[in-house]
Protein backbone atom coordinates (compact mmCIF):
# COMPACT_ATOMS: atom_id res chain seq x y z
CA UNK A 1 0.00 0.00 0.00
CA UNK A 2 1.04 3.63 -0.51
CA UNK A 3 2.13 5.22 2.11
CA UNK A 4 2.03 8.98 2.70
CA UNK A 5 4.15 8.68 5.96
CA UNK A 6 7.09 7.50 4.05
CA UNK A 7 6.03 9.99 1.68
CA UNK A 8 8.46 12.92 2.50
CA UNK A 9 8.02 16.72 1.24
CA UNK A 10 11.44 18.54 1.39
CA UNK A 11 12.16 21.45 0.48
CA UNK A 12 15.69 23.18 1.14
CA UNK A 13 17.09 20.23 3.25
CA UNK A 14 13.66 20.87 5.68
CA UNK A 15 10.86 18.62 5.56
CA UNK A 16 7.29 19.70 5.48
CA UNK A 17 3.74 17.55 6.78
CA UNK A 18 1.47 19.43 4.36
CA UNK A 19 1.77 19.87 0.69
CA UNK A 20 -0.67 22.42 0.99
CA UNK A 21 1.17 25.85 1.31
CA UNK A 22 -1.56 28.93 1.85
CA UNK A 23 -1.51 32.45 1.51
CA UNK A 24 -2.57 34.38 3.90
CA UNK A 25 -4.18 37.86 2.26
CA UNK A 26 -7.83 38.53 1.14
CA UNK A 27 -9.54 37.25 4.19
CA UNK A 28 -12.25 39.06 5.92
CA UNK A 29 -10.32 38.94 9.47
CA UNK A 30 -6.86 37.85 10.99
CA UNK A 31 -8.72 35.35 13.03
CA UNK A 32 -10.23 33.75 9.68
CA UNK A 33 -7.12 33.62 8.27
CA UNK A 34 -5.86 31.95 11.24
CA UNK A 35 -8.79 29.50 11.50
CA UNK A 36 -8.51 28.77 7.81
CA UNK A 37 -4.34 27.76 8.25
CA UNK A 38 -5.65 25.33 10.83
CA UNK A 39 -8.36 23.77 9.01
CA UNK A 40 -6.02 23.64 5.86
CA UNK A 41 -3.29 21.86 7.85
CA UNK A 42 -0.60 23.84 5.88
CA UNK A 43 2.62 24.00 7.12
CA UNK A 44 4.01 26.90 5.26
CA UNK A 45 2.04 30.22 5.29
CA UNK A 46 3.41 32.82 2.74
CA UNK A 47 3.21 36.66 4.66
CA UNK A 48 3.64 39.96 3.06
CA UNK A 49 6.26 42.90 4.33
CA UNK A 50 4.63 45.83 5.00
CA UNK A 51 5.29 48.77 6.23
CA UNK A 52 4.47 49.09 9.93
CA UNK A 53 1.18 51.21 11.24
CA UNK A 54 2.68 53.56 13.31
CA UNK A 55 -0.24 55.43 14.34
CA UNK A 56 -2.04 52.85 15.43
CA UNK A 57 -0.47 50.42 17.23
CA UNK A 58 -3.71 48.52 18.38
CA UNK A 59 -3.78 46.79 15.26
CA UNK A 60 -3.74 43.23 15.53
CA UNK A 61 -0.43 41.47 14.14
CA UNK A 62 -0.08 38.85 12.14
CA UNK A 63 2.42 37.12 14.32
CA UNK A 64 -0.15 37.24 16.83
CA UNK A 65 -2.81 34.72 14.92
CA UNK A 66 -0.38 32.69 13.35
CA UNK A 67 2.58 31.33 15.31
CA UNK A 68 6.12 31.51 13.68
CA UNK A 69 7.00 28.77 15.79
CA UNK A 70 4.23 26.73 14.79
CA UNK A 71 3.94 27.29 11.21
CA UNK A 72 6.17 28.20 9.04
CA UNK A 73 6.54 31.74 7.64
CA UNK A 74 7.42 32.13 3.54
CA UNK A 75 8.05 35.87 3.24
CA UNK A 76 7.32 36.36 -0.06
CA UNK A 77 7.92 39.51 -2.52
CA UNK A 78 4.08 40.50 -3.82
CA UNK A 79 3.92 44.06 -5.40
CA UNK A 80 7.41 43.89 -6.56
CA UNK A 81 7.92 44.72 -10.34
CA UNK A 82 11.65 44.75 -10.53
CA UNK A 83 14.53 43.18 -8.73
CA UNK A 84 15.94 46.07 -6.76
CA UNK A 85 12.56 45.89 -4.59
CA UNK A 86 12.32 42.41 -4.45
CA UNK A 87 15.88 42.00 -2.83
CA UNK A 88 14.94 44.94 -0.53
CA UNK A 89 11.98 43.04 0.24
CA UNK A 90 13.72 39.42 1.21
CA UNK A 91 16.70 41.50 2.97
CA UNK A 92 14.63 42.76 5.58
CA UNK A 93 12.23 39.74 5.58
CA UNK A 94 15.27 38.10 6.29
CA UNK A 95 16.69 40.71 8.89
CA UNK A 96 12.55 40.73 10.88
CA UNK A 97 13.72 36.81 12.30
CA UNK A 98 16.36 34.98 10.50
CA UNK A 99 14.03 34.01 7.37
CA UNK A 100 16.30 32.06 4.97
CA UNK A 101 13.29 30.06 2.67
CA UNK A 102 11.53 32.72 0.79
CA UNK A 103 9.42 33.03 -2.11
CA UNK A 104 10.55 35.18 -4.84
CA UNK A 105 7.90 36.82 -6.89
CA UNK A 106 8.51 39.47 -9.56
CA UNK A 107 5.81 40.53 -11.72
CA UNK A 108 5.72 42.22 -14.92
CA UNK A 109 2.19 43.51 -15.92
CA UNK A 110 -0.33 45.06 -13.51
CA UNK A 111 -3.22 43.37 -15.21
CA UNK A 112 -2.27 39.99 -15.41
CA UNK A 113 0.16 39.55 -12.67
CA UNK A 114 2.50 37.30 -14.82
CA UNK A 115 6.11 37.34 -13.29
CA UNK A 116 8.95 39.18 -15.23
CA UNK A 117 11.16 36.41 -16.04
CA UNK A 118 13.87 38.84 -16.60
CA UNK A 119 14.46 40.66 -13.35
CA UNK A 120 13.13 36.71 -11.48
CA UNK A 121 15.95 35.42 -13.23
CA UNK A 122 18.41 37.76 -11.97
CA UNK A 123 17.19 38.13 -8.47
CA UNK A 124 17.24 34.26 -8.31
CA UNK A 125 20.68 34.52 -8.58
CA UNK A 126 22.11 37.32 -6.37
CA UNK A 127 19.76 35.81 -3.13
CA UNK A 128 21.26 32.12 -3.94
CA UNK A 129 24.74 33.91 -3.75
CA UNK A 130 23.28 35.87 -0.83
CA UNK A 131 22.69 32.30 1.70
CA UNK A 132 18.96 32.41 0.52
CA UNK A 133 16.48 29.54 -0.16
CA UNK A 134 14.61 30.95 -3.12
CA UNK A 135 11.20 29.27 -4.14
CA UNK A 136 10.59 30.84 -7.25
CA UNK A 137 7.29 31.83 -8.81
CA UNK A 138 7.36 31.99 -12.74
CA UNK A 139 6.33 31.47 -15.58
CA UNK A 140 4.94 27.80 -16.86
CA UNK A 141 8.05 27.67 -19.14
CA UNK A 142 9.99 24.69 -19.24
CA UNK A 143 13.25 26.27 -20.09
CA UNK A 144 12.91 29.55 -17.68
CA UNK A 145 12.49 26.32 -14.81
CA UNK A 146 15.84 25.72 -15.84
CA UNK A 147 17.57 28.63 -15.88
CA UNK A 148 16.40 29.18 -12.44
CA UNK A 149 17.52 25.89 -11.51
CA UNK A 150 20.66 26.86 -12.94
CA UNK A 151 20.66 29.81 -11.05
CA UNK A 152 20.05 27.92 -7.83
CA UNK A 153 16.29 27.93 -6.98
CA UNK A 154 15.50 25.82 -4.17
CA UNK A 155 11.74 25.28 -5.71
CA UNK A 156 10.47 26.16 -9.09
CA UNK A 157 6.66 27.64 -8.57
CA UNK A 158 4.72 27.77 -12.45
CA UNK A 159 1.88 29.66 -11.86
CA UNK A 160 -1.50 27.49 -12.96
CA UNK A 161 -3.07 30.98 -14.38
CA UNK A 162 -2.78 34.73 -13.17
CA UNK A 163 -2.75 34.98 -9.82
CA UNK A 164 -6.17 35.22 -7.89
CA UNK A 165 -7.82 34.19 -11.43
CA UNK A 166 -9.30 30.94 -10.32
CA UNK A 167 -9.17 29.42 -13.91
CA UNK A 168 -7.23 26.04 -12.56
CA UNK A 169 -4.36 24.92 -14.39
CA UNK A 170 -3.98 26.07 -17.95
CA UNK A 171 -1.15 24.37 -19.34
CA UNK A 172 -0.81 20.66 -18.38
CA UNK A 173 1.66 19.37 -20.42
CA UNK A 174 4.25 22.29 -19.53
CA UNK A 175 3.42 21.17 -16.42
CA UNK A 176 4.31 17.41 -17.60
CA UNK A 177 7.48 18.41 -18.63
CA UNK A 178 9.12 20.93 -15.78
CA UNK A 179 8.22 18.22 -13.68
CA UNK A 180 9.74 15.37 -15.81
CA UNK A 181 12.93 17.67 -16.06
CA UNK A 182 13.75 18.20 -12.70
CA UNK A 183 13.79 16.79 -9.25
CA UNK A 184 13.34 20.53 -7.50
CA UNK A 185 10.43 20.71 -5.36
CA UNK A 186 7.96 21.74 -8.11
CA UNK A 187 4.98 23.96 -6.79
CA UNK A 188 1.81 25.01 -8.42
CA UNK A 189 1.37 28.62 -7.45
CA UNK A 190 -1.02 30.96 -7.96
CA UNK A 191 -4.82 30.54 -10.04
CA UNK A 192 -6.32 27.79 -9.00
CA UNK A 193 -10.32 28.02 -8.07
CA UNK A 194 -11.58 25.08 -6.67
CA UNK A 195 -10.29 22.03 -4.71
CA UNK A 196 -10.09 19.24 -7.85
CA UNK A 197 -7.61 22.05 -9.57
CA UNK A 198 -5.19 20.79 -6.57
CA UNK A 199 -6.08 17.66 -7.22
CA UNK A 200 -4.81 17.66 -10.70
CA UNK A 201 -2.02 19.86 -10.29
CA UNK A 202 -0.55 16.65 -7.60
CA UNK A 203 -1.62 13.78 -10.03
CA UNK A 204 0.37 16.11 -12.62
CA UNK A 205 3.82 14.92 -10.19
CA UNK A 206 3.50 18.60 -8.58
CA UNK A 207 5.05 18.18 -4.65
CA UNK A 208 2.54 20.72 -3.53
CA UNK A 209 -0.22 23.71 -4.01
CA UNK A 210 -0.01 27.14 -3.08
CA UNK A 211 -3.54 28.65 -2.54
CA UNK A 212 -4.67 31.65 -1.66
CA UNK A 213 -7.62 33.37 -3.01
CA UNK A 214 -9.26 30.42 -3.57
CA UNK A 215 -10.24 29.91 -0.22
CA UNK A 216 -9.77 33.72 1.49
CA UNK A 217 -12.53 34.43 -1.35
CA UNK A 218 -14.84 31.04 -1.49
CA UNK A 219 -18.23 31.41 -0.15
CA UNK A 220 -17.06 29.60 2.98
CA UNK A 221 -13.69 29.68 3.22
CA UNK A 222 -12.95 27.36 6.33
CA UNK A 223 -14.93 24.89 4.31
CA UNK A 224 -12.94 25.58 1.20
CA UNK A 225 -9.14 25.23 3.36
CA UNK A 226 -10.63 21.59 4.68
CA UNK A 227 -11.62 20.54 1.13
CA UNK A 228 -7.89 21.78 -0.35
CA UNK A 229 -6.43 19.86 2.42
CA UNK A 230 -8.19 17.16 0.93
CA UNK A 231 -7.88 17.58 -2.48
CA UNK A 232 -4.25 17.44 -1.90
CA UNK A 233 -3.90 14.44 -0.20
CA UNK A 234 -6.22 12.57 -2.64
CA UNK A 235 -4.15 14.25 -5.27
CA UNK A 236 -0.73 12.59 -3.98
CA UNK A 237 -2.41 9.48 -3.35
CA UNK A 238 -3.46 9.20 -6.60
CA UNK A 239 -0.26 10.05 -8.34
CA UNK A 240 2.01 7.71 -6.50
CA UNK A 241 -1.29 4.70 -6.70
CA UNK A 242 -0.02 4.71 -10.75
CA UNK A 243 -3.52 5.25 -13.21
CA UNK A 244 -4.86 2.76 -15.53
CA UNK A 245 -3.93 3.45 -18.81
CA UNK A 246 -6.66 5.49 -21.19
CA UNK A 247 -8.31 3.38 -23.65
CA UNK A 248 -10.97 3.66 -26.55
CA UNK A 249 -13.12 1.59 -25.86
CA UNK A 250 -14.62 -0.23 -22.84
CA UNK A 251 -13.49 -2.75 -20.78
CA UNK A 252 -16.01 -4.78 -18.39
CA UNK A 253 -15.92 -4.79 -14.75
CA UNK A 254 -17.75 -8.01 -14.39
CA UNK A 255 -16.33 -10.98 -15.84
CA UNK A 256 -18.05 -12.53 -18.43
CA UNK A 257 -17.33 -16.24 -16.65
CA UNK A 258 -20.91 -17.89 -15.40
CA UNK A 259 -23.11 -15.05 -17.05
CA UNK A 260 -26.59 -16.61 -17.05
CA UNK B 1 15.19 78.89 28.20
CA UNK B 2 17.45 77.76 25.39
CA UNK B 3 15.10 76.07 22.90
CA UNK B 4 15.11 72.13 22.36
CA UNK B 5 16.40 71.72 18.88
CA UNK B 6 14.41 68.91 16.64
CA UNK B 7 15.35 67.78 13.52
CA UNK B 8 12.96 66.92 10.39
CA UNK B 9 12.67 62.75 9.90
CA UNK B 10 10.50 60.63 7.62
CA UNK B 11 9.30 57.75 9.10
CA UNK B 12 7.09 55.13 6.77
CA UNK B 13 6.26 57.91 4.27
CA UNK B 14 5.08 60.58 7.39
CA UNK B 15 7.34 63.66 8.41
CA UNK B 16 8.27 63.85 12.39
CA UNK B 17 10.08 65.96 14.30
CA UNK B 18 12.03 64.54 16.91
CA UNK B 19 14.61 65.96 19.44
CA UNK B 20 17.73 66.22 17.88
CA UNK B 21 20.87 63.51 19.28
CA UNK B 22 17.79 60.75 19.43
CA UNK B 23 19.23 57.77 18.47
CA UNK B 24 17.00 54.75 16.72
CA UNK B 25 16.81 52.98 19.74
CA UNK B 26 15.42 55.83 21.49
CA UNK B 27 12.55 56.17 18.95
CA UNK B 28 11.61 53.07 18.67
CA UNK B 29 11.01 53.14 21.91
CA UNK B 30 8.84 55.85 21.40
CA UNK B 31 6.86 54.64 18.93
CA UNK B 32 6.18 51.23 21.15
CA UNK B 33 7.85 49.24 18.08
CA UNK B 34 8.01 45.24 19.31
CA UNK B 35 11.63 44.69 17.96
CA UNK B 36 11.35 41.18 17.69
CA UNK B 37 8.74 41.09 14.92
CA UNK B 38 9.79 44.15 12.80
CA UNK B 39 13.21 45.23 10.46
CA UNK B 40 14.60 49.21 10.51
CA UNK B 41 16.22 50.45 7.37
CA UNK B 42 17.47 54.00 7.66
CA UNK B 43 18.12 55.72 4.54
CA UNK B 44 18.22 52.20 2.46
CA UNK B 45 20.57 50.63 4.88
CA UNK B 46 19.17 47.78 7.04
CA UNK B 47 20.19 48.47 10.49
CA UNK B 48 21.39 45.78 12.70
CA UNK B 49 19.09 45.62 15.57
CA UNK B 50 21.59 45.01 18.09
CA UNK B 51 23.05 48.39 17.01
CA UNK B 52 20.31 50.73 17.33
CA UNK B 53 21.45 53.12 20.25
CA UNK B 54 24.76 53.82 17.80
CA UNK B 55 22.64 55.19 15.25
CA UNK B 56 22.16 58.77 15.86
CA UNK B 57 19.15 60.47 13.95
CA UNK B 58 20.30 63.12 11.37
CA UNK B 59 17.79 66.00 9.95
CA UNK B 60 16.15 64.29 6.66
CA UNK B 61 17.01 60.81 7.68
CA UNK B 62 14.49 58.36 6.42
CA UNK B 63 13.68 55.55 8.11
CA UNK B 64 11.52 52.54 7.15
CA UNK B 65 9.78 49.95 9.99
CA UNK B 66 8.47 46.65 8.19
CA UNK B 67 6.60 43.39 9.41
CA UNK B 68 4.95 40.70 8.11
CA UNK B 69 1.18 41.06 7.24
CA UNK B 70 -1.08 38.56 5.71
CA UNK B 71 0.17 37.79 1.68
CA UNK B 72 0.00 35.10 -1.19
Amino acid sequence: MVSLNKDKFIIAGRNFKSRLIVGTGKYKSMSQCARAVKLSGASIVTVAVRRVNITDKKKALLMDYIDPKKITYLPNTAGCFNSKDALRTLRLAREIGGWKLVKLEVLGDKKNLFPEMIETLKSTEVLSREGFKVMVYCNDDPLMAKRLENAGACAIMPLAAPIGSGLGILNKINVKIIRKQTKLPLIIDAGLGQASDATIAMELGCDGVLVNTAIAKAKKPLDMALAFKNAVIAGRQSYLSGRIQKNLMGSASSPLKGII
Amino acid sequence: MKKIKKIKIKINGSFKFVKDNTNLSDLLKTLKIPLKKVAIELNQEIVDKKKLNKRILKNNDKIEIVHFIGGG
